[in-house]
């Protein structure tokens, strides 16, 4: 006699189980197939495509009616069922129940709704059956502005579906980059990058805090208090295992329903498939690992032994145009190694993570063509030592010969095009070279080719190589670190020309070849980026020397020093008691007069930094930024204040300079001084910026030098007002701002570049003097700030995490 | 193995460190950009150095005082014949656990 098999739910893992049945022993059971949805199996990883309107239902569906009345299978479609009763083998379905001898639990899973307030207002839908995708294709039809909240492989589908239809949307990530579940940093920026190409606006770390709306969804609540205006709200966080049936028929239910390696549940007439189920600790999301939990169910019904093992899984992003694959575990760990491939100008990035010579983990965004290739490798677990040098390259490359990038450029036909800016083929540089063009400079001065954005730099040094012989030097160009092959110089104009405003995307971009830079590069990088994009780039203290990070000097014990500022070296009773007393409360073993006019309270602990700062906050008392490659000092002397000989208030104008320049980061330290006459009392002549007053106004030196080397200053200008001198000074940094190689001190950037070239821009463009200003005052808007009063607050991150010496005396 | 929670890995900054406390001394406790964590002795074998306090870069740590790399996974100093001692840590649901037999077994020593 026919089993009663009763199927509650008809995804695509249920699909497949009823397909092996049928087709292996289509006697064996009387199935009965219920779905809460009206209508019965589809391809629910196609409703993407579905969305964006490159296919229809029609084309997903897998089983239509007459298949399942050509199987025999029983539909009970649109028909929910509210009740097992696992005691009496008896389902209970909206319109009557129905016994059986085996049950298959596959309800899938839920999507997860965060509890915000205003997630049921109407206009707010999720992503996961078809009547949702039907939901947001008639939204689109309106138009209007689309908020996805969500940037994982569901919600980024649906935002370039909705894109695609022509609606505005934004996306909304909790997390820093997108999908990093399945990706790394550097593949999330390129993902990023096209999908912004696309008009996606990408909101990363940014948290929904309600759904506003009088009636119906009207925008998206932000932590910052920000709104972010919306016609439609798609809620694509995540999905959580749909368990509420099994729960209640007293299964044993962790996250999923709790099955074994046959599938069976904790009632051993009662079977679970899909996403609905746990094994092992594990979830399952993705459509191969159901594929095989239905072909294992479909032999436990049928009483072969058979068992389910939790494989490794590869995702792709079905966004037409994003090619992205990642597969295995590219998490790093100890023993692992990484192979990195980036080729920035095709927006290509490849990563694999290698164990024990064996491939367990691959990114790839741009080429995902041998992702096939790769996860084969991965999971046959096959000994990759051989093929490691071209791995990355491919199965193409395996077996041949290495190539020496030489002689693939000696093979290169005449019409290959070397400048890609400029359109400069090999046979033009060849006949420059042979023309007389024998060094880089002169291939640029005759043919252009690299001198636009110098990618193919090293192409052409090759050419001029191959085709001079042992008549060429190579130049012997300084890259920044081991980490890129650029200087800073070029690392410097080409964040300003591609506009390269993130750590991830300067990597990227310009081919950095570590994941994340080094000590070396990533203070220089972090500040070229927050000079040049103050308000896009966020400053990343985890880039900096430690003394930047703390704002205090860490000292050869570990201990750090602390030094208010004293604006132009003028002190009151108030401030000097309040700094007494901060060195009597925290055992300051030494207190020193600075030569830049101020006090300099050392051996402090690191744990007591945030308070000694709100004591001297509460002084009216800042940083003094003893510790920045930033504003140092102003030093002045009384001038006409007190002084017989002075001409001008240099105390005036050295305090104004200072609260005018405090708080901006440079590539290096800068000291400044103002004597109130040429007798110099406070030294101004071998400072950065020096300033002598006269009775006729200010003559502005820079670029003096008073360390390692010692160096009068240049004069840059005489200018009548106090106005112009801050004007010039102001214009003057910012310049060096720009410009100067990291580490660099004034003085050596302007014997680089030349004062004339510094006094074109400074003194004699007074547009440009303009726009210098500006571009300073701009980034003060954000920098212009005491960072003691901020780290002050944040008092806990100064202490250790934990203190297990008193654990252990418990 | 004697795992002991130390805290929410979102307590140390990523690509940064954060220490505790232990019978053995100050221990320092990585966040990689990758979110893995390590934990190492506080202290460069050069000068003494607080290596909580450098630059975190792949899974290398930059001494703060004099610039020594160490490789976490190992602890070996790059191009230096001198090591840091490293303990075992890992993330379990989002907390960092640090093995507590490894720190006891150290102070014993």
């Amino acid at each position: 006699m026919k089993q009663k098999l009763v199927i509650v739910g008809a995804g695509m893992a249920s699909g497949r189980v009823i397909e092996h049945l049928v087709e292996n022993a289509p006697d064996a059971f009387d199935i009965t197939l219920f779905n809460a949805e009206p209508r019965g199996n589809y391809n629910r990883i196609m409703l993407s495509p579905v969305l964006s309107g490159e296919q229809t239902y029609d084309d997903i569906v897998t089983h239509d009616d007459a298949w399942y009345a050509a199987h025999g299978v029983t539909c009970r479609f649109g028909e929910p069922v509210i009740d097992i009763d696992a005691g009496a083998k008896v389902v209970e379905g909206q319109n009557g129940p129905l016994p059986y001898d085996k049950l298959v639990i596959a309800t899938g899973s839920a999507p997860f709704i965060i509890p915000v307030p205003g997630k049921d207002l109407p206009g707010v839908i999720t992503y996961r059956d078809l009547d949702d995708t039907n939901a947001m294709i008639e939204a689109a039809d309106k138009g209007g502005k689309a908020v996805v909240i969500g940037g994982g492989l569901l919600g980024l589908e649906a935002a370039a579906g909705l894109a695609e239809r022509g609606m505005q949307v934004t996306v909304v990530h909790l997390m820093g980059h997108l999908m990093e579940r399945q990706l790394d940093e550097a593949a999330g920026y390129l993902l990023r990058k096209d999908l912004e190409g696309r008009g996606i606006t990408i909101r990363t770390q940014a948290s929904t805090k309600a759904i506003v709306g009088e009636g119906r969804a009207e925008g998206v609540l932000l932590d910052g208090d920000e709104v972010l205006p919306a016609d439609l709200v798609v809620m694509a966080v995540g999905i959580r295992p749909e368990t509420r049936l099994a729960q209640n028929a007293g299964l044993d239910v962790a996250r999923g329903i709790t099955v074994n390696a046959q599938m069976q549940t904790s009632n051993p007439d009662v079977f679970a498939v899909g996403e609905c189920v746990e094994f092992n600790g594990t979830l399952f999301g993705l459509v191969a690992p159901l594929y095989d939990q239905a072909k294992v169910l479909g032999q436990s019904l049928l009483g072969t032994p058979d068992a389910f093992i939790v494989k490794d899984t590869a995702t792709k992003l079905k966004v037409t145009g994003c090619n992205l694959f990642s597969a295995g575990d590219f998490a790093d760990g100890e023993g692992r190694e990484d192979i990195v491939l980036r080729d920035p100008g095709k927006g290509i990035y490849k990563r694999l993570v290698i164990e024990d010579d064996r491939l367990i983990g691959a990114v790839m965004y741009g080429d995902t063509a041998d992702g096939n290739w790769f996860f084969q490798l991965i999971k046959d677990g096959t000994d990759i030592d051989e093929m490691r040098e071209t791995l990355i390259f491919g199965p193409a490359f395996q077996g041949g010969a290495s190539v020496d990038p030489l002689s693939a450029v000696a093979a290169l036909p005449r019409d290959a095009e070397i400048c890609g800016c400029n359109g400069i083929c090999k046979g033009t540089i060849v006949d420059a070279i042979d023309g007389g063009a024998t060094d880089l400079g002169a291939i640029k001065a005759t043919t252009k080719a690299s001198a636009s954005c110098g990618t193919c730099t090293g192409l052409v040094e090759q050419l001029l190589q191959v085709t001079l012989g042992d008549a060429f030097e190579m130049p012997t160009v300084q890259p920044i670190c081991g980490c890129c092959d650029l200087t800073h110089e070029d690392v410097r104009r080409l964040i300003k020309s591609q506009e390269l405003k993130s750590q991830e995307a300067v990597w990227q971009e310009l081919a950095w070849k570590t994941r994340n830079g080094c000590h070396v590069c990533r203070p220089a990088v972090n500040f070229y980026l927050l000079a040049d994009w103050p308000l896009e780039y966020l400053d990343d203290p985890q880039s900096r020397f430690v003394n930047e990070r703390k704002h205090a000097n860490i000292q050869k014990d570990g201990t750090f020093s602390v030094v208010p500022r004293m604006w132009g070296g003028i002190t009151n009773a108030d401030e000097l008691r309040a700094i007494a007393d901060a060195a009597d409360k925290y055992d300051v073993p030494t207190v020193k007069v600075t030569g830049g006019q101020r006090i300099d309270l050392l051996g402090v602990r690191g744990a007591d930094l945030p308070a000694i700062w709100a004591d001297l906050n509460k002084a009216g008392l800042v940083s003094g930024h003893a510790y920045a490659k930033g504003l140092r000092t102003v030093k002045t002397c009384v001038g006409t204040d007190h002084c017989r000989f002075g001409t001008q208030d240099s105390t005036g104008l050295g305090i104004k300079l200072e609260q005018t320049l405090w708080g901006s980061w440079t590539p290096h330290k800068v000291k400044l001084a103002v004597s109130g006459c040429p007798r110099n009392c406070a030294e101004a002549t071998c400072k950065d910026v020096g300033i002598i007053c006269v009775d006729s106004g200010y003559q502005i030196g820079v670029a003096g030098a008073a360390g390692m080397d010692l160096k009068e200053t240049e004069r840059l200008c005489d200018v009548a007002t106090e106005q112009e001198a801050i004007d010039v000074t102001t214009a003057f940094v910012q310049l060096y701002r720009e410009n100067a190689k990291y580490l660099d001190r004034p003085y050596k950037w302007v014997a680089k570049v030349g004062l004339d070239w510094v006094k074109a821009r400074v003194v004699e463009d007074l547009d440009e003097r303009r726009r210098l200003i500006e571009a300073f005052e701009l980034s003060q808007s954000i920098y212009r700030t005491d960072p003691w009063a901020e780290h002050a607050r944040q008092a806990a991150r100064y202490q250790p995490m934990a203190d297990l010496t008193l654990e252990a005396a418990e | 193995m004697n795992w002991i929670d130390i805290g929410p890995i979102g307590d140390i900054p990523l690509r940064g460190a954060r220490t505790i406390k232990t019978e053995a001394g100050c221990v320092a406790v990585f966040r990689t950009g990758t979110d893995e964590v390590f934990a190492a002795t506080d202290r460069c074998p050069h000068k003494g150095g607080p290596l909580s306090e450098g630059i975190v870069h792949g899974q290398s740590i930059t001494c703060p005082l004099h610039n020594w790399v160490f490789d976490l996974n190992t602890g070996q100093a790059q191009g230096e014949d001198a090591a840091i001692t490293t303990f075992g840590v890992k993330i379990e649901d989002g907390r960092v656990l640090i093995d507590a037999s490894q720190l006891a077994a150290k102070s014993a020593a």
